[in-house]
């Protein structure tokens, strides 16, 4: 981790639509390092009259994939970063990112147990770099995702997350929060104990679970995994910010 | 803006730059109810441009950060952290 908190100037290589409300932006880094899934880079925008805004966001990307990363971004209505992210970004444009950060909210193929990780909205993003890494690694290590967006139209690598749980053994599960599709058969409720406990069921070996999304979420989740029996150490959380799903 | 909740991890960009190392993995014990944490997993509350980490238990100050276009100053109350460089004290 040392030397690598320096910042840096990224340029956008591509930009991807995931959904009307997010888009994903491919850096190129000078200095890429490889980062452990569940770390995430800060951005810093600064404008000419040197007032800068600095967030938070996690890669989406596997470390396998060398010199970029993929930053996914949703876009906050009345938001200072994330609308200039989304809307007004081009390819070709620069600006400054420090990372990869963080050691705890991590997990890569060194550590054992099974993978149990609950996302709300764009908390999928760290927890996608953990499933690419699992898929790009070849590793066995059962894992499941429950998953909680507001429609169908909101969920993110939705073809993707179908592609692993074709090839990949990866437990995928919805729930709709808000309105679901005709003939929808998944879950249409916020994440309950209940809930939590089928999605874990059985998964077994030591489970290990990822919590990331809008901290009332994170919060629920995590008291609820205590509840339904999995140690709080055995519990990781990252609060994104404020915002239901 | 309103104030975030976050965790500590949220703080890992700023402590970085304070200690030149990844400090989220590093244990912190509450000076109050001797509750023990990595850094990483403390309750964060941001409002620019200070960070203040509390103990999931009990609420207490464990770590202040005050961050300026010109430098970071921590101050550091829970117990087990390495004490930062004299520059961001
Ligand atoms: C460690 C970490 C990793 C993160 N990773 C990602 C990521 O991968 N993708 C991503 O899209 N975001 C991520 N976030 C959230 C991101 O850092 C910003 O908080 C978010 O993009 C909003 O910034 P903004 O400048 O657009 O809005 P601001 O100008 O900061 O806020 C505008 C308004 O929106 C509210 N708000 C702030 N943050 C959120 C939020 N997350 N949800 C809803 N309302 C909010 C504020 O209270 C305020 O009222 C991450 C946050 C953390 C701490
Ligand atoms: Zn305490």
């Amino acid at each position: 981790m040392k030397g690598t908190i320096e910042w840096q100037i990224a340029t956008v290589t591509a930009l991807r639509d995931e959904t009307s409300e997010v888009k994903t932006l491919t850096l190129s880094l000078p200095n890429w390092t490889a980062h452990r899934p569940g770390q995430h880079y800060d951005v810093r925008l600064t404008a000419t009259d040197g007032y800068s805004a600095q967030r938070s966001y996690s890669v989406a990307s596997e470390p396998e994939r060398t010199g970029e990363i993929d930053l996914t971004v949703e876009r906050i209505g009345d938001g200072e970063v994330s609308p200039y992210l989304d809307d007004t970004v081009v390819v070709g444009d620069r600006f400054e990112v420090r990372g990869p950060i963080g050691g705890y909210f991590v997990w890569d193929r060194s550590i054992d147990g099974s993978l149990l990780l609950v996302a709300g909205g764009s908390g999928v993003v760290p927890l996608m770099a953990m499933l690419r890494h699992r898929a790009s690694a070849g590793v066995g290590t059962p894992a499941a995702l429950l998953y909680s967006a507001r429609t169908y139209d909101q969920i993110i690598y939705g073809a993707e997350l179908d592609m692993l749980r074709r090839s990949d053994g990866l437990r995928l599960t919805y729930t709709l929060t808000r309105a679901q599709p005709p003939g929808w058969k998944g879950y249409a409720r916020r994440i309950d104990d209940a809930m939590l406990r089928e999605v874990s069921a059985n998964l077994g070996g030591e489970v290990l679970a990822y919590v990331c999304g809008p901290t009332a979420l994170v919060e629920v989740v995590a008291d609820g995994l205590e509840r339904i029996g999995l140690p709080a150490e055995r519990i990781r959380t990252e609060r994104f910010g404020p915002s239901g799903t | 803006m309103d104030e975030l909740v976050l965790d500590g991890n949220a703080a890992a960009g700023a402590l970085a730059e304070i200690y030149g190392d990844d400090m989220t993995t590093v244990l912190a014990e509450c000076a109050s109810c001797g509750r023990v944490d990595p850094i990483g997993g403390l309750v964060a509350f941001v409002h620019a441009p200070g960070i203040v980490l509390r103990c999931t238990a009990c609420a207490t100050v464990m770590i202040r950060i005050v961050q300026t276009p010109s430098r970071t100053r921590i101050d550091v109350r829970a117990k087990r952290i390495p004490p930062p460089p004299e520059t961001a004290r």
